[in-house]
């Protein structure tokens, strides 16, 4: 297919843009395959807005007389509107941004033809190996090995090609807990906690079905977990009714009888179609222009967003104090272990291991715990909050996720090598990028795209220092401890910087966040100066005193 | 429990509270702030306001101070004659005169109008503080109350103006909610904080209920309608509720902060409360239960106007001197006793109870300790003039920090403030130690200018250190000021001098700060410099 046959009308002129905390100015948009580019007549301060096709999740028309209006709401929650002279031009236009931000084929997407203006340094898509976390793992402890059961994707097709398992346990036995295992996902090492020597696992719901089954290879894989004499805790991410009424669809929890080293915690933690409902209702509500205060808070209420963020941290929280105060190894699931699994393994992290706290460390979060461990990016992010599509596998699950890492961000505001930014550049890349980073679902198809041959890394792009410079807290200060959030109401709070981020100018709290930075600078400097100077001295006194004993 | 409940005034901690301060000090401490300097500040006296005593016995108005600030054109007859139109005599005076365009704020209680009654001298009153801003032909009169109450009032003989017999005023209500109300919504609140484990639903519904950000908004509100009244329409505008010393007062001197960046210094923040609140008989002994008295009378009236400050440097981080502890701490004071500023209702009430000779003043207390109050992100007086604050519902924050204080878990484990602040005295001292290290270094070149040279090191960093210079430099002062002063005390040979010296320092370090940020640019600017000589 030729992007040209979408294009009917290329070019306009005479078109007006309107953006929030803009003065509207007059211009000629242009659509090309990928974008749409709007860019000002004005010589003295041309202006130019490139928008991602992609980046579009829904668009509105209105016509006035021949006057044209179109509302396009992106991904990233921002509201634009063109107006466009002539009403052919206006519907062609109009019909098609709607094709090209609705292609299905993902080998059309940006990705795929974006050719990158920068000298590539490092290739991202080889930057984090699970070879290279292993050989971490293994100068710790050897009780785990690396198992390339799933090297073409036929044990589990969610999986990566290599996971980490306890070493008593082969391959053979992986196979038969496999089938165990909702999508084959069976259980595999999340986190190793160098402190105390516990565990984090995670995996997808045991098919127990009604009749209770049992697999003895399943009961044997995460008791080699545990510490002879020592209980571990499950934290099934479903209530217990949710658990149980799984059974009847062939899912199931782990009994007590089968596991009785084992201790279950439910905590339910929302999925799907209600995270990706609270998402439009929260978005709604702050673009609610309304003064009235009482409708302010009883729509944050409703939408429940932050009763969502609750949820997730107090579960995260929990399993990182099985772990780190109770000294006990933890497994963690739900139903498919694509979602609230992914949620509370990565967020336990953070509270657990500085390591995660850093960019490079975060990243490599990233990329283990939600590209590899199959994450659904493609059906998650598809849509956003502006979308009427409502399918089912639509959720903000990523999005509650770097909410979370905000909120603890917030909290501990030293203990982070990164900023805000850097988390908003990683929710506008995971709904639209010119990166294949967070293309397909899982390592089985981002290979059958062959992305790593075809497009650009995320990676590639961020990690090279003048990118980075820009996703740096100043504040930022190593600190070896766990940090455990407060999940009180009160302590968690609306990310203005995404929900608000077009609702309210920023200029101040840029200005302060510069402020900031300036004076930080300032100390770095004079340190530099008073230590120049003091080895200045001392070498002086060093030579005068040579010269005293010549 | 007598102790905790006290009934006469002289039993509160401020007439035992006796620090070790001299009786001097103390004198000069109540001095500290000096109404007539802030008029002075605003141009009054001018062609049309003055400062007049004719309250001086307080036979206009016994919560009024003895010296008010009235537009020149209104008469000794009119001042009284409007005197006794307004509930308590509390007459309309001046509260803030925005100098750029002549427009003012003034204020007052309510007109004792009735259904119909109406009185000559207090509407040459309002045609006079109209007249005085000859700018604008028209001005506002803002009720704060909302409609209905002030309906109700009517009936009490008080009320509103009737816009037909005041010569070009535009009438408006506000709708800020009373007293009552007000202590209601504090104690849903506090309900809500103190929830043991609330579910983010309970929370939020809570905070809802309890109307609380609602009446904060409210008051907001009607400070940007005031600010924007003044500066962008230039028309002076006239404020009352009732009495007018509870929202009245909040909303004036939110205004003026808004207006005026010399009221969001140390200095200017004290005078405004000193002037808005304390002088114009603000009920702080009443509103603040200092003593066992009629519960109906507390409200937390000082609390929203603290808070609205707080919302305000949420959305200005950089625009306050002073930082979210001073806040706190004054808000502490008013309900402490420890100082005389807040006992009483009013000057006269104040004067009898002779708190001037027997207590002391809050204020040099709190600038004893400046350097933890500071805002590290100020970027000084003239970086913001007006603020113009967005008031859209998602701008207002629950303040943890009030009203949940003493729950340490639920604030953030690490501070950023904190963190700046000790950035801040390390630069102090960086920057001493910089001056210091450069004194002994020229005094060390002296005899070994080859050796010195020689070492590239010590070279680069030699040719460094002028760039990177305290800001001394850039005034165009003598470098090594610790030598000079040093050299200064040597030759008077008195402390005395020494003492004057060290207080031009930190004056001196006063200004610095304020260009902190031009300095950083400064020294950027002139990095590449070596390399081209």
């Amino acid at each position: 297919m030729e992007f040209a046959e979408l294009i009917k009308t290329p070019r306009a002129d005479n078109v007006v843009l309107h953006r929030p905390f803009y003065l509207a100015v007059e211009g000629t948009l242009c659509l090309t395959g990928h974008h749409l580019i709007f860019s000002s007549r004005r010589q003295d301060n041309a202006e130019e807005l490139w928008l991602l096709h992609s980046n579009i999740d829904s668009i509105e028309k209105r016509f006035v007389g021949s006057l044209g209006t179109i509302i396009i709401k992106c991904k990233d929650l921002r509201i634009i509107q063109l107006d466009i002279p002539g009403m052919e031009e206006c519907l062609n236009i109009a019909s098609s941004i709607e094709a090209l931000s609705t292609l299905d084929s993902v080998t059309l997407m940006y990705p795929f033809f974006y050719r990158p203006m920068f000298e590539i340094i490092e290739d991202g898509w080889r930057s984090f190996l699970p070879d290279q976390e292993f050989e971490l793992l293994s100068s710790v402890t050897d009780e785990w090995r690396l198992s390339c059961i799933n090297k073409d994707f036929s044990v589990c097709p969610s999986y990566p090609p290599v996971v980490i398992v306890p070493k008593s346990i082969d391959d053979e036995a992986l196979r038969k807990v496999a089938m165990f295992r909702h999508g084959s996902r069976f259980p595999v090492l999340s986190y190793y906690h160098k402190k105390n020597g516990m565990v984090m696992m995670r995996s997808s719901q045991p098919l127990t079905g009604t009749n209770g089954r049992r697999c003895k290879e399943d009961e044997k894989l995460i008791n080699a977990t545990l510490r002879p004499g020592k209980r571990g805790y499950i934290i099934d991410t479903r209530s217990l009714n949710v658990a149980q009424q799984a059974r009847a669809k062939g899912g199931g929890f782990e009994q007590e009888a089968h596991y009785p080293q084992w201790r279950r915690i439910h905590k339910c933690i929302e999925r799907f179609n209600i995270l990706q409902e609270s998402l439009i209702k929260l978005v709604e509500a702050c673009n609610d222009q309304s003064h009235n205060m009482d409708r302010w808070l009883s729509k944050l209420e409703a939408s429940n967003w932050l009763t969502h963020i609750k949820e997730i941290l107090t579960a995260a929280c929990l399993a990182a104090q099985c772990i780190d105060r109770e000294g006990a190894s933890v497994l963690v699931h739900g139903t498919e272990g694509t979602d609230s699994t992914l949620q509370v393994t990565s967020l336990a992290q953070i509270i657990l291991d500085p390591r995660c706290r850093t960019i490079r460390g975060f990243e490599s979060l990233v990329v283990r715990e939600w590209l590899q461990a199959g994450h659904p990016f493609q059906q998650r992010c598809a849509q956003s909050a502006y979308s009427n599509s409502k399918q089912k596998w639509e959720a903000p699950v990523f999005l509650l996720f770097l909410d979370c890492v905000w909120q603890i961000l917030r909290q501990f505001p030293c203990s982070f090598e990164f900023n805000e930014q850097f988390l908003i550049m990683l929710f506008e890349h995971a709904y639209a990028s010119q990166f294949g980073t967070f293309l397909g679902n899982n390592e089985n198809e981002r290979s059958k795209l062959k992305l790593p041959q075809k497009t650009m890394s995320l990676w590639s792009w961020v990690n090279r220092s003048e990118e980075l410079s820009k996703f740096q807290n100043p504040l930022f200060e190593a600190n070896s401890l766990v940090i455990w959030p407060s999940v009180a109401p009160q302590s968690l709070q609306l990310w203005e910087g995404v929900f608000l981020r077009w609702n309210r100018p920023s200029k101040f709290l840029d200005e302060a966040h510069e402020e900031m930075i300036n004076i930080i600078k300032y100390n770095k400097e004079l340190q530099t100066k008073v230590n120049a100077l003091r080895r200045q001295l001392a070498e002086m006194e060093t030579d005068e005193r040579m010269q005293e004993n010549l | 429990l007598s102790f905790s409940f006290p009934v006469k005034p002289e039993e509160l901690y401020a007439f035992s509270y006796n620090p070790k301060m001299s009786k001097e000090n103390r004198e000069v401490g109540w001095k500290l702030v000096d109404l007539k300097v802030d008029y002075q500040r605003m141009g009054i006296p001018n062609d049309y306001w003055e400062i007049t005593d004719v309250n001086k016995d307080y036979e206009v108005c016994n919560t009024y101070p003895p010296e008010i600030v009235v537009p020149r054109a209104a008469n000794k007859a009119v001042v009284i004659g409007s005197s006794r139109f307004r509930s308590r005599g509390r007459i309309p005076v001046l509260s803030y005169l925005y100098k750029e365009n002549n427009a003012a704020i003034c204020r007052c209680s309510q007109p004792l109008a009735g259904f119909s009654a109406r009185c000559l001298e207090d509407e040459q009153m309002l045609q006079a503080i109209r007249e005085a801003n000859p700018g604008s032909p028209f001005m506002y009169v803002v009720d704060t109350r909302p409609k209905l109450n002030a309906m109700a009032n009517r009936a009490a003989g008080k009320g509103y103006e009737n816009e037909d017999n005041y010569d070009n005023i535009r009438f408006k209500f506000i709708g800020i909610e009373n007293i009552h109300v007000m202590r209601s919504s504090l104690q849903k609140l506090l309900e809500v904080c103190e929830m043991k484990s609330p579910s983010m639903s309970d929370f939020l519904t809570g905070l809802e209920n309890s109307g609380w950000l609602r009446h904060i908004k409210a008051v907001m509100d009607a400070g940007v309608f005031l600010a924007k009244a003044v500066k962008d329409e230039k028309a002076s505008v006239l404020v009352h509720c009732s009495d007018g010393w509870d929202r009245t007062a909040q909303v004036c001197s939110l205004a003026s902060l808004l207006l005026d960046p010399f009221y969001r210094t140390f200095k200017g923040f004290m005078i405004l409360i000193e002037k808005e609140w304390i002088a114009m008989g603000h009920k702080f002994s009443h509103r603040c239960g200092h003593l066992d008295g009629d519960p109906k009378e507390v409200s937390p009236v000082f609390t929203q106007f603290i808070e609205c400050v707080w919302q305000l440097m949420q959305q200005f981080p950089c625009a306050f001197e002073f930082n979210e502890r001073f806040l706190l701490e004054i808000h502490d004071h008013v309900y402490s006793c420890q100082f005389g500023n807040f006992l009483g209702t009013c000057h006269k009430e104040r004067e009898d109870l002779k708190i001037f000779e027997k207590t002391h003043s809050l204020w040099p207390f709190l600038l004893q300790k400046k350097q933890e109050f500071r805002n590290p992100l100020y970027r000084g007086f003239t970086a913001y003039k007006e603020l113009q604050p967005n008031t859209l519902p998602f701008s207002f924050q629950f303040w943890c920090g009030m009203y949940n204080r003493f729950d340490k878990g639920m604030h953030p484990k690490q501070r950023v403030l904190d963190q700046l602040l000790s950035c801040m005295s390390q630069k102090l001292k960086l920057e001493d130690n910089a001056s210091e290290l450069e004194n002994k270094l020229p005094f060390l070149d002296g005899p070994l200018p080859a050796e010195a040279c020689s070492l590239p090191k010590a070279g680069r960093a030699a040719s460094k250190s002028p760039m990177l210079n305290t800001p001394q430099d850039y005034e165009g002062e003598p470098p090594p000021v610790l030598s000079n002063g040093a050299s200064a005390a040597a030759l008077d040979g008195t402390s005395h001098v020494d003492q004057k010296h060290t207080e031009k320092l930190s004056h001196h370090r006063d200004l610095r700060d304020l260009n902190d940020t031009a300095d950083i640019l400064d020294s950027e600017a002139e990095d590449g410099e070596p390399q081209h000589h």
